[in-house]
């Protein structure tokens, strides 16, 4: 089978995804320090630093100021768009003692638990979730 | 010689490993992903008995971070210890390595042309540990050693599924040159459909996981021209974790026999897929 070599083109279709930020190689460059800032987390001495001054403690890293207000307010779609992953921004909302699925379901707009009930009833359908361009 | 005897696809979720660790298996939230592994338990005691497991998996975060991403990684240490992934370790025995038979895998791929990257000291996270809890439950030691293989599948791009499966079949004809006489199993973990990110995270796609498990099965061999964007697509972006599972199904030959397949959604975010495998002919 032939492989892909095009990278433009194999970027470009993610863009078409709905509702989802695929970690790709620009945004690992933008969030770099935001996600090595998360996985300091990681430490217990620093997530107590964290907690005990967040600002002071975000202002040791070399991140914009938007990531650094992402952050202080636990906007994880924002943080997805500068860059931040999951794994790493799960540093953060474990430290806030959040679990994946109370964490997960701020990024959609529901409620933990309708989210959870969602869940439970089998998920979120792919269907109409696959393509903005083909509405599928 | 070594021998591949079967190959195990599990998914890898870290809220099973809490339940167990936390004595929750019975609670009814749990019980039912669970059950679909008694029959493994039984079956790896009893009858499968493994020497090495070759454990494909995938590192969240936990020893890897983004300094460097290594796209497969084999780890040829004597021992790995437990991540603490932000609660302390899970309280899951050391794992103990395979190390002649890891360098000798090592060695052997980078001469077929799979340039590894080879690991000597790193500790394991959920990834790992959680299917050696599904299988062998509640141990003082774990009764397998574990060949780690960490597998990028965080930052894009991840290695195309069909180089996974070709990776499984340069493991197979390492395994196969190794002198001792070795009982080896290949584990597949992570996925199936999940997304844990974004407006969409919380999609599970169970007929498109189904068919993913039939087709590890048989001779064919077409999931290995699944590309990234229909995993992502289909299945959500951690999804993507299922070409994990290509490097076992290629490791385990031209054809497949299921003896034994379990699929639950959901558990916490995540649609939970197992499947046993042996190698037909
Ligand atoms: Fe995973």
């Amino acid at each position: 089978m032939t492989a892909i070599t095009d990278v433009a083109a194999y970027l470009a279709e993610f863009d078409d995804i709905p509702g989802t930020r695929v970690f790709t190689a620009k945004r690992a460059r933008a969030g770099y320090h935001l996600n090595q800032f998360a996985m300091s987390l990681m430490k217990p001495e620093n997530r107590e630093r964290f907690k005990a001054d967040e600002r002071a403690y975000l202002d040791e890293w070399p991140m914009s100021e938007a990531q650094k207000q992402g952050l202080l307010d636990r906007d994880y779609n924002r943080l997805l768009d500068l860059g931040g992953n999951v794994y790493f921004l799960a540093k953060v909302f474990s430290t806030d003692g959040l679990s994946f699925v109370q964490a997960v379901s701020t990024m959609t707009g529901m409620s933990v638990e309708d989210y959870q009930a969602m869940m439970v009833a089998g998920g979120r359908s792919a269907k109409g979730a696959r393509s903005i361009r083909d509405k599928n | 010689m070594a021998r591949i005897t079967a190959g195990i696809g599990c998914s890898h979720i870290p809220v099973l490993g809490f339940a167990h660790d936390h004595k929750k298996t019975q609670e009814p939230i749990f019980k039912p992903a669970f059950d679909g592994f008694d029959w493994t338990r039984q079956w790896m005691k009893e009858d499968a008995k493994p020497d090495v497991v070759i454990l494909v998996y995938n590192d969240h975060a936990s020893f890897f971070d983004m300094k460097v991403i290594p796209t497969f990684a084999i780890g040829c240490g004597e021992r790995f210890g437990i991540c603490d992934e932000g609660f302390g370790p899970r309280p899951v025995p050391e794992v103990e390595g395979s190390p002649d038979l890891a360098w000798h895998i090592a060695q052997s791929l980078v001469l077929d042309e799979f340039d590894m990257t080879i690991v000597n000291e790193m500790d394991v996270d959920h990834g790992l540990t959680v299917p050696l809890t599904m299988m062998y439950g509640e141990v003082d030691k774990w009764p397998v050693k574990v060949i780690p293989l960490a597998v990028n599948v965080v930052t894009y791009p991840p290695p195309s599924g069909n180089r996974c499966w070709a990776l499984g079949e340069a493991i197979a004809r390492a395994v196969a040159s190794f002198p001792e006489d070795l009982n080896v199993q290949v584990w597949g973990t992570g996925g199936m459909s999940h997304q844990l990110q974004g407006p969409r995270a919380g999609l599970i796609n169970a007929e498109w996981d189904n068919r993913f498990l039939d087709g590890l099965t048989g001779d064919s061999d077409t999931l290995r021209t699944i590309q990234h964007v229909e995993y992502l697509r289909e299945t959500g972006s951690e999804g993507i974790e299922m070409v994990m599972w290509l490097i076992m199904r290629g490791a385990l030959g031209k054809s497949t026999r299921a003896i034994h397949r379990h699929y639950h959604v959901p558990v916490s975010n995540t649609a939970l897929g197992h499947i046993v495998l042996e190698p037909v002919g």
